[in-house]
């Protein structure tokens, strides 16, 4: 019977990066592949494949999430971000800038995921400290830089967003 | 790893869920955060037929407060359980818990009863369900039925569900004044399943501890209630000198294993170190 | 004065100014700039070997051996050949015959043996993680679904996991042809340790066991063979920190013209050494490309990584110093065991952790006799290979416990320990006891400002206030010297075709702008960030002038690439020298122009200069132009040459000898075993200091792998070697929260023999963080007598050290 139920490849409709798709998917692709081999938006990048590492991460309905924990055909009616989408419409400078001047990344793999991580923390407008930064990002693996830089620049934009008034 | 080939739906009413999990039989399961159950088809542990993705259903969602019982749909996600003010006034322990819960990406899309019906034993939320006497409600095509959170976990992984049977919603009790709670864990990092953990609800008269409902994870093969343990803290004064009025209970509640790079001995002695340092937390919290 | 390229040795390299003490712009040689591929990176335009395609391209995926020690009955691919997407499955018949075996020995060092190493196992399976075949399909996902199709007939064979139980008698061989597991077995004595130890009035002996780690780069390893059968040439897309290392081995092994073989790394996600080893996956990659005469790429997924990847660290070791009452160190002694997993690792070899532990212990100290030894075993296993600080971690390890400990058993601080007992400047150059040459070292000087950074006087204070109130904390320091940036009597003797040269090409662009092409790569360190900067001052130019390209072995001078601390002193070298040459070159052609005498002209900012007048005679643009495009309006026998290549390597230097020295501050939680990083500070002489935003933050990456490694990471085995924690859930690598706060200062003692100074920085930072945290856990223990001796320092060890107390 299940045998009937269901497809193994499906029509979505979702936005990403604030456009319309509409596409056919496989039912067991997970959305970091769909993205990087259907889409070719290569900055989404797998580190492991089951969630611990955070290189795959992205941004639904605003929210970060595991992009290889979550399947193409779950994201039919939401929105999707990711790392290019939201470099190109700018919500990242702030944070790419910060990032950059203190070389708060080295090869670069793990910077998707850290810097859609810490966009949702900053734009929480809470003041924070080191170890909350710390804590909120240590979901994000990174082997190169040994995190203080990273805590720096977040630390960073906290405080020039807090003068800013937001 | 990639996952093996499988089919997916993703049904419009709980009812139409309830049907294609019947239909299904055992090659159709579930998917709501998919937090635990996408980690392991991406390693091929298991291999469904059949995704019924049931993460948008409204029925399976909604927080109420009525009568001194919280309600909370199954698809509550851990990330809810940090940021309502209802949870945090009402059920605080299930705040407390959540921060333990992964990282930010998990609690962003995992759920309440995605967590209770994994039942891993490492788990927060389980311990906290017993701990709190919380009630599930589960629907399946036969019909709707309650369990009480300390009958609900059986075995390693194993709960009452049925098959083709859903957590709907859980009820738990709003906290009430005079009692305390308390949740620690220890894990090597931040978000790592626990090594050792308690979930503990208390009533307090001043520093003295009256009932406690107490649930370990990280040690234990599922979420239950430690009676001895229970029992031997009972009418006890806070804070606690040291653990020699529930040592002995403690080897009486949990029967732990070793496990690669923990002995048995070892989960003992750091349960009981975590369990004095809970009970010193607690007079500090109470409601008044 | 007119000069051609090839007679570039003639060229007057006197300008020792250039790289005068300050920066000479903010974006030359002392400024702080951030690697220049950030933000490229950083906006999701990273091109990683994963990210890339090519037409016709299939995917592969290994079939491994589930057991570490099996005989292979039988392999039948049938049903896995039929499935959807797959285009051929390989065995062992069908890819072995195209590749040379590997012997991973180094030839110079006497009895060092190992099995040849085939591709794919054949009879018999000797590690968990072997591959066996492979699918080769339209996807990976597909080749994944039929490699659960090939069936294997495995009969399990007893194995050995453990370097003690492999050479204890009666042990399983698990190469029959070699008699036992016994890969080498080394030793070396200089003065008379055993009368030192016999008449020595303290002696401290201690065992330490280091249990199995990885480097576990985020990016997982993986490459993209693309065989030409028209041509016959070999064009491979590889996550390797040495291209011309996999050329030369693709060369030899699959019998392929050198000069038909291309090998371009992308970015890479991090290499830490273990992007540098030899694997049999990825050349079995190759070889499928040879067969099909299609591209075919390999990307391990993280589960396999576990079982594939090179690993590391997997010692025991004994180890003593000898004292007498005043003080003074009379000896030491190290015997180190070392299990280096099934074979030999070819090139790189798996000798050189226990080598470099045993000839680098002490080294920072003044005394005359020691003894060392060190055995390589084989076991069942995946192989260990180069990670980052190879054996010299362990030194550090060993010697700054030892002397730790000694310190307390004199009544003395620890500090004030390693101030008496460093080899005074006035010894210096001085070989140590272990072989190590030692000159241009700063250990006191690292020290004092360590001490003054951490407010060593005021922790120490605090420690003392703590304990009284059952608070433990712990303060370690931890010294280390390590080799950087070796040279060719390294791996020249060894057989191993390893070049430790490096060069590049510098072009004058019409434009004006400098084109440069090295032979080194970049995991992340930045090493093309300082080249550029090196390039901009020796040339003249503002670095947004600059572009370089790396890592390609068609089109740069031959290389080394990155490893051992060296692209910055060596690649770096060479572009300083190139750009001298092409500097000279455009001075040449604007003297022509302009009709000055070349020694009146220079360049700044992008113009040619009269260095009398301060004037700009000429620009580059024009310089390029005219070279170019006008060469009519030059005279007749004029010369252009507007682009140079030079190389560099100092042919007699073993390796420039770097040293730094590290403090730990940490907090105990004796109840419950877990330890607490409050701070880590380190200074750091890596020589000239090129870019110091880059080199802060190689150290500080450094210190958390150091702070992972005694605290977190290790492969935890079943008595029968089957690997037990083979996921990111299980295997600890250090997150942020865990982590302190890392605060960094430098000394800058430049290395005399080169025009730049620099020294390598790329390890220091994870050798001197596990000294230093060894020895502070260690430290806050002491007042309860507790000893860890086993790493990583888990919660259980902890607790079972406080369980032993004396």
């Amino acid at each position: 019977m299940t045998d009937l139920l269901g497809e193994d490849e499906l029509a979505i409709e979702a936005t990403l990066n604030g456009k319309p798709l509409k596409r056919r998917v496989k039912a067991r692709q997970h959305l970091a592949d769909f993205l990087r081999e259907e889409l070719q938006l290569t900055g989404t990048h797998l580190g492991c494949e089951y969630g611990i590492c955070g290189a795959c991460t992205v941004m639904i309905d605003g929210r970060v999430a595991r992009g290889c924990l979550t399947l193409a055909a779950q994201i039919s009616g939401k929105s999707v971000d990711t790392i290019e989408g939201l470099t190109e419409s700018g919500k990242l400078a702030r944070l790419q800038r910060e990032f950059i001047a203190r070389n708060a990344a080295q090869c670069g793999f793990c910077s998707s995921g850290m810097l859609l991580t810490a966009y949702e923390l900053v734009r929480s407008g809470r003041s924070i400290s080191r170890a909350e930064i710390r804590d909120f990002i240590s979901g994000n693996m990174c082997r190169c830089t040994g995190y203080h830089a990273i805590v720096d620049a977040v630390e960073a934009v906290i405080a020039k967003n807090a003068e800013k008034g937001g | 790893m990639k996952a093996r080939n499988f089919r997916y739906i993703r049904p419009s009413s709980l009812e139409e869920a309830c049907r294609i999990l019947a239909d299904g039989g055992g090659d159709a399961v579930p998917l709501a955060g998919g937090q635990s159950l996408l980690a392991g088809l991406n390693m091929r542990l298991s291999a469904p037929k059949l995704l019924v993705d049931i993460g948008d259903l409204k029925e399976l969602t909604g927080q109420t407060h009525h009568d001194g019982v919280v309600r909370l749909g199954a698809l509550t996600r851990h990330a809810e359980l940090l940021g309502s003010e209802l949870i945090q006034k009402h059920v605080p322990l299930l705040t407390r818990a959540a921060a333990h819960i992964g990282h930010v990406a998990i609690r962003n899309r995992g759920t309440l009863g995605g967590s209770l019906a994994y039942a891993d034993p490492a788990a927060e939320l389980p311990a906290c369900a017993v701990a709190l006497g919380a009630t599930l409600m589960l629907r399946s095509v036969v019909g709707e039925r309650e369990v009480r959170a300390e009958d609900f976990f059986t075995g390693l992984f194993e709960t009452e569900l049925k098959p083709s049977e859903l957590i709907v919603a859980v009820k738990f009790p709003a906290i009430q004044p005079g009692t305390a709670v308390g949740l620690a864990e220890l894990s090597r990092r931040q978000g790592d399943f626990a090594l050792v953990g308690l979930a503990a609800v208390a009533s307090l008269q001043r520093d003295r501890i009256g009932t406690a409902r107490l649930a370990y994870f990280g040690c234990v093969d599922r979420a239950k209630l430690a009676p001895a343990v229970s029992a031997a803290v009972r009418g006890l004064s806070m804070p606690l000198p040291d653990t020699s009025a529930f040592a002995q209970a403690i080897r009486q509640d949990l029967a732990p294993e070793d496990t690669a790079g923990l002995r048995a001995d070892t989960k003992l002695h750091m349960a009981t170190v975590l369990t004095r340092r809970v009970f010193n937390s607690l007079s500090q919290r109470a409601t008044p | 004065m007119l000069r051609r390229v090839d007679e570039s040795p003639n060229v007057d390299f006197g300008e020792r100014s250039l790289v005068s003490e300050k920066a000479s712009s903010s974006t030359g040689v002392g400024a702080r700039i951030p690697r220049r591929e950030l933000k490229r990176l950083l906006s999701g335009h990273g091109r990683y070997i994963d990210d890339i395609a090519l037409p016709r391209m299939l995917h592969a995926c290994f079939v491994r051996s589930p057991h570490p020690h099996a005989k292979i009955a039988s392999v039948d691919v049938a049903a896995a050949r039929g499935a959807p997407g797959v285009a051929v499955v390989f065995t062992a018949a069908d890819i072995n015959p195209k590749c040379e075996p590997f012997v991973g020995v180094a030839l110079h060092r006497p009895g060092h043996r190992s099995a040849p190493q085939r591709l794919l196992a054949e009879e018999r399976a000797v590690w968990q993680g072997q591959p066996v075949a492979v699918v080769v399909a339209e996807s990976r996902a597909e080749a994944e679904d039929a490699t659960e199709l090939v069936a294997i007939e495995w009969k399990p064979l007893p194995a050995v996991g453990d370097q003690l139980q492999a050479i204890a008698p009666g042990a399983p061989v698990i190469h029959a042809e070699l008699g036992d597991n016994i890969a080498f077995d080394f030793s070396l004595e200089k003065g008379a340790p055993a009368t030192a130890f016999a008449d020595a009035d303290i002696v401290i002996e201690e065992e330490l066991r280091f249990e199995r780690q990885m480097a576990m780069t985020l990016e997982t390893r993986g490459l993209i063979a693309d065989f030409n059968p028209a041509e016959g040439s070999l064009t491979v897309i590889h996550a390797h920190q040495s291209p011309f290392q996999m050329q030369e081995v693709f060369s030899r092994h699959l019998k392929i013209p050198e000069h038909k073989i291309r090998v371009i790394a992308p970015d890479i996600g991090g290499g830490f050494g273990m992007k540098l080893n030899l694997y049999a996956d990825e050349i079995a990659t190759v070889v499928a490309s040879m067969l099909l005469g299609r591209p075919v790429k390999f990307c391990a997924d993280r589960l396999e990584s576990f079982v594939s990847d090179s690993q590391a660290r997997d010692h025991r070791i004994k180890c003593r110093i000898a004292l007498n009452k005043t003080g003074e160190i009379t000896a030491m002694e190290m015997d180190d065991i070392s299990a280096v997993g099934a074979y030999g690792m070819p090139l790189r070899f798996n000798v050189a952790e226990g080598m470099m532990a045993i000839t680098l212990a002490g080294a920072p100290y003044k005394f005359e006799n020691y003894k060392g030894r060190t055995r390589s075993v084989y076991v069942n296993k995946n192989l260990i290979g180069m990670y980052r600080g190879v054996g010299m971690p362990l030194a550090c390890v060993a010697t700054e416990l030892l002397t730790d400990l000694a310190a307390e058993k004199l009544g003395l601080d620890t500090v004030e320990f390693k101030r008496r007992n460093y080899w005074p400047k006035a010894s210096l150059p001085c070989v140590t006891p272990g072989g190590q040459k030692l000159q241009n070292v700063s250990f006191h000087e690292c020290l004092e400002k360590l001490v003054r950074l951490m407010d060593y006087d005021a922790l120490r204070k605090e420690q003392a206030q703590l304990r009284a109130r059952g608070v433990y904390r712990g303060i370690g320091i931890a010294t280390f010297c390590e080799q950087t940036a070796y040279g060719p009597p390294y791996y020249g003797p060894s057989g191993a075709s390893i070049s430790t040269q490096d060069g590049c090409t510098l072009r004058l662009e019409p434009s004006g702008a400098v084109r440069c092409i090295t032979s080194l790569t970049d995991q992340g360190q930045g090493t093309l960030t300082s080249v550029a900067q090196i390039v901009a001052d020796s040339v003249g130019v503002s670095i947004e002038q600059v572009s370089v390209a790396g890592g390609d072995s068609a089109i740069s001078p031959y290389g080394g690439g990155a490893w051992a601390s060296r692209g910055t002193a060596i690649g770096g070298e060479a572009a300083l020298r190139a750009g001298l040459m092409l500097k000279q070159n455009i001075l040449a052609l604007a003297s022509a122009v302009t009709q000055t005498p070349a020694d009146a002209l220079s360049i700044a900012d992008g113009e040619v200069i009269n260095t009398r007048s301060g004037q700009a005679v000429i620009s580059l643009a024009d310089v390029g132009r005219i070279g170019y495009f006008r060469q009519d309006t030059l005279p007749a026998d004029f010369d252009v040459q507007l682009s140079v290549s030079a190389s560099f390597v100092a042919n007699d230097k073993m390796y420039y000898m770097a040293n730094g020295v590290q403090g730990s501050y940490v907090e105990v939680d004796c109840e419950t075993g877990f330890t607490t990083m409050l701070g880590q500070w380190a200074v750091d002489d890596c020589g000239r200091v090129i870019n110091p935003l880059l080199v802060d933050e190689q150290v500080r990456g450094g210190i958390v792998q150091g702070i992972g490694a005694a605290l977190f990471e290790e492969c935890i085995f079943s008595d029968d070697a089957n690997l037990l924690n083979g996921t990111m859930a299980d295997y600890l690598v250090p997150m942020a929260a865990e982590m302190p706060d890392i605060v960094l200062d430098h000394v800058e003692t430049p290395e005399p023999s080169t025009r730049l100074g620099a020294k390598g920085i790329g390890e220091g930072g994870l050798i001197g963080a596990m000294g230093s945290v060894w020895v502070a856990v260690n430290d806050a223990l002491k007042p309860l007598g507790a000893k860890v001796r086993h790493q990583p320092f888990t919660p259980e060890r902890i607790l079972d050290a406080l369980a032993r107390r004396e």
